[in-house]
């Protein structure tokens, strides 16, 4: 083993971070926002913004480490969350809505991930037409118009200052951590997230080394659609209303946060850090450039020269080590 | 063979030599071509004979040496200034378009044209022409290539070359995928070729097919000439004599061993690639050899067994117990374990660490109610990367990283940590240094003296002799004989493989 001098340690533990420190960093030294930029209700309210986000990213997190793509997130979060509203609107009691909610989004995952190992058709493919679909059928189920709920204990998840003061955060912001931590365990540490990684790297190599990559695929992409359907009550919680015209084109953010995060659209690699990493991000910016005053197309330019900066510099890195 | 001064050969090349790293592929290599000839390249897998026609073609620059084509020197920069000087290849992965018509196909790269618009009547005339003169006149221009069979396709390729006014056309293997049939009328095309005055440079394995088309053949061995003349003049034994030459045999170890029962029993077994059922049993403590020409179907049979292609027909009992519907799961929970020939593509998972990829096979050691002990994995990698003598800075350095050998090594390790009682071994040894063969050999000497059973494919027939208790070799699909390797030579070995004739 060759040891590395010290301060290139510390910087290989920082260097994930060091994108979102420099975000912080730029807008704290903004004079015009910086007395509200860091102060505790605005770091609140960013965290409740990027908790829609982030849930599609955990599970997008898992489908391109695993080599495939989900372009149906978003159609499927507004799928799920007019669902929820559905059932909380027919009368049936809330928790009831929440799990009907994430087991549509988990189905619509089970439906792709099943097409793409059965018909053996890129994920790319198979996920652009459910995101048709699933918007379709979101839309006919709402008939095309917001669907109304009565107010519960479900639209207090995404609350900026939630009900019992004591949680500090919205319980949809505990319910991200919680949920991020678990899967950056079980991405590192079990069988099932060695597998993921060992598909997106050489699926023959896993199917070789008798890897069950059909069945591997079919969770992978159930379990991501399981965090849109999560997402999506998320969205409801948010809204108060089933909205199947919500999220359009929130999978390209969620899967930029990703890349952003060191995720690998060829497979094999990625991590959960670096997808929230990515996540939070674009939130600061979002947040900061609003706070500035900028206008909403300069955050579209400066988000889009950070995926092509962050995915260059991953690469300047790799290149280096190997 | 001696061209009189008046006429200068179509080609001629002097000792020309390359290197790839330390090793020379070709070592001072000469070669003559006459006018209107047919002339054979001869010689085992890693003679030197694709180096040589890479160079030949523009793809690869010699080192050292001259080329003169036609008497006037001849030094392509790339193989497009190759083909402009009349040199064309006709390789074994043909090189169509295969969603372009004929007609694109073969006026792909020099579309003529007048004004800007492609003067296509003109064209047409002269592809039809040229497919008739190939006896060929009923494929069609206007159907995409990947239609048309592969027999079809070479005719389109040689089309290609001929409207180009090529005077060399090298033909690397072109028969291994065509079937009899096609390869008469390719035979018929060949002849026809020379009579109009192109030479001919011919590469198989196929001696008798050799003997049949070819006027004159040279042999390359370990890149240098082995021997050569007028094909009709030398028997085949004399031929195969000159590809082997006299090889050393003290590269490989023998490890006393005992034979025990069956462990692998394959009945009448057929995979969807495998073209005819193959029979074969393995025995604890054995290795059994693999011989034959690439694409003898030795691959698939291996692929068929583990099940990484489906079965048609047939069994697979592993240690006296039927597999059932075999999956590299299930075969792997039966004690099997497979050694890909693709090392990059198939074998390993480059991106990931050494640690991933010796233990994928087998987690179960280190699971505990589904969550692993990353710090035992390491360790146990650590172990067999001792164990095997891989070079690497650690366990947690990502394949990509190694050499061929180290690399071949993890597979290998691989294998082992999964403790299977039958290894498949797809071609172990292709592409790594001596040093790492031999201690491949020994390794696998040293396993089946603990009591596995080894299936053993190789197209380098020295190091199955060196090995293997017992040799089958393929010919075509299908396994023509089986016998203890002392039962062999390497002259038999090339002539079973060569010719079916066991």
């Amino acid at each position: 083993m060759i040891r590395r001098p010290r301060i290139q340690t510390v910087f290989n533990l920082l260097a994930p971070f060091l994108g979102l420190i420099l975000v912080i960093a730029l807008f704290s030294a903004m004079p015009d926002v910086q007395s509200r930029f860091l102060r505790a209700a605005n770091l609140k309210s960013v965290a409740t913004q990027s908790v829609i986000v982030a849930l599609g990213a955990l599970g997008m997190t898992l489908v391109i480490i695993g080599g495939g793509i989900d372009l149906s997130a978003a159609s499927n979060i507004a799928l799920s969350s007019v669902i929820a509203a559905y059932a909380i609107n027919a009368g049936l009691p809330p928790l009831l809505g929440l799990i009907l909610g994430i087991l549509t989004g988990g189905l619509v995952g089970f439906v792709n991930g099943t097409l793409i190992t059965r018909l053996k058709l890129v994920p790319f493919i198979i996920t652009m037409g459910m995101m048709g679909i699933a918007r379709g059928v979101a839309k006919w189920i709402a008939r095309n118009q917001k669907i109304d709920a009565p107010l519960t204990w479900i639209n207090e998840l995404m609350a900026k200052s939630p009900h019992p003061p004591w949680l500090v955060l919205a319980p949809g912001v505990w319910l991200m951590i919680v949920f991020a931590i678990a899967m950056a365990v079980l991405l590192r540490y079990t069988v099932f997230g060695r597998h993921v990684f060992a598909i997106g790297s050489s699926e023959a190599t896993a199917r070789l080394c008798g890897v069950r990559t059909v069945r591997t695929k079919i969770i992978f992409y159930t379990a991501a659609g399981l965090f849109c359907g999560l997402a999506g009550v998320m969205e409801f919680s948010r809204l108060t209303v089933g909205d199947p015209t919500v999220a359009v084109g929130l999978e390209l953010d969620i899967i930029a946060a990703v890349v952003i995060g060191g995720g690998s659209l060829s497979g094999g690699e990625g991590s959960i850090l670096g997808s929230m990493i990515g996540v939070f991000i674009m939130a600061f910016l979002r947040n900061g450039c609003t706070m500035m005053g900028w206008p909403n197309y300069i955050q579209e330019i400066i988000i889009g020269v950070i995926i092509v900066a962050a995915v260059a510099l991953d690469q300047i890195r790799h290149r280096r080590v190997a | 063979m001696t061209a009189p001064a008046s006429a200068p050969s179509a080609l001629e090349m002097r000792g020309i030599r390359k290197c790839f790293g330390a090793t020379a592929a070709l070592d001072g290599v000469d070669f003559t071509l006459a006018r209107g000839e047919v002339h054979a390249i001869l010689g085992e897998n890693g003679a030197g004979k694709s180096t040589l026609m890479k160079i030949l073609s523009g793809a690869v620059r010699a080192d050292r040496g001259e080329m003169r084509l036609g008497g006037r020197p001849y030094c392509p920069s790339d193989p497009l200034a190759g083909r402009r000087s009349g040199v064309s290849m006709i390789y074994q992965e043909l090189t169509l378009a295969p969603h372009l018509t004929v007609e694109e196909n073969v006026v792909l790269g020099r579309e003529e044209s007048s004004a800007g618009f492609l003067r296509r009547r003109e064209v047409r005339t002269r592809i039809r022409e040229t497919l008739a003169f190939l006896h060929h006149p009923e494929i069609p221009l206007d159907v995409p290539v990947r239609r048309l069979s592969v027999g079809a396709r070479q005719i389109v390729e040689i089309s290609r070359a001929i409207l180009e006014k090529a005077t060399i056309l090298v033909m690397d293997e072109p028969t291994s995928s065509l079937a009899r049939e096609d390869t008469e009328r390719l035979f018929q095309v060949i002849r026809k070729l020379r009579a109009d005055g192109v030479s001919i440079i011919y590469i198989s394995h196929f001696l008798e097919e050799v003997r049949e088309v070819a006027d004159a053949f040279t042999v390359l061995r370990d890149g240098r000439n082995a021997g050569g003349g007028r094909i009709a003049d030398v028997p085949l034994e004399e031929i195969i004599r000159l590809m082997v030459g006299a090889k050393i045999a003290d590269l490989f170890p023998r490890i006393e061993r005992e034979r025990g029962d069956v462990v692998l029993a394959v009945e009448g077994l057929k995979g969807t690639r495998m073209g005819e059922p193959v029979s074969l049993e393995v025995r604890r403590g054995e290795i059994v050899g693999l011989a034959g020409l690439i694409g003898a179907g030795r691959t698939e049979t291996l692929r068929t067994i583990f099940g990484l292609d489906a079965v048609e027909a047939g069994t697979i009992a592993v240690a006296g117990r039927g597999a059932g519907r075999a999956t590299p799961w299930r075969m792997i929970a039966r004690g099997l374990g497979f050694l890909s020939e693709d090392r990059q593509g198939e074998g390993l998972a480059l991106t990931r660490s050494l640690a991933d990829n010796i233990t994928l096979s087998r987690f179960g050691p280190y699971r505990r109610r589904g969550f692993l002990s990353l710090k035992k994995r390491t360790a146990a990698a650590a172990r067999w990367m001792g164990e095997l003598n891989i070079k690497a800075q650690g366990p947690q350095q990502a394949a990509a990283g190694l050499s061929g050998g180290n690399q071949q090594k993890v597979a290998l390790a691989r294998l082992l940590h999964q403790d299977a009682d039958v290894l498949l071994l797809d071609e172990p040894t292709r592409g790594i240094d001596v040093m790492s063969k031999s201690q491949i050999y020994d390794w696998m000497g040293r396993t089946a003296a603990r009591g596995k059973g080894l299936l053993f494919v190789s197209s380098y027939f020295p190091e199955l002799l060196g090995v293997c208790d017992r040799i089958a070799v393929f010919y075509r699909g299908r396994i023509v004989a089986v016998r203890p390797a002392a039962e062999w030579t390497d002259e038999s070995l090339m002539a079973a493989s060569t010719t079916g004739r066991g």
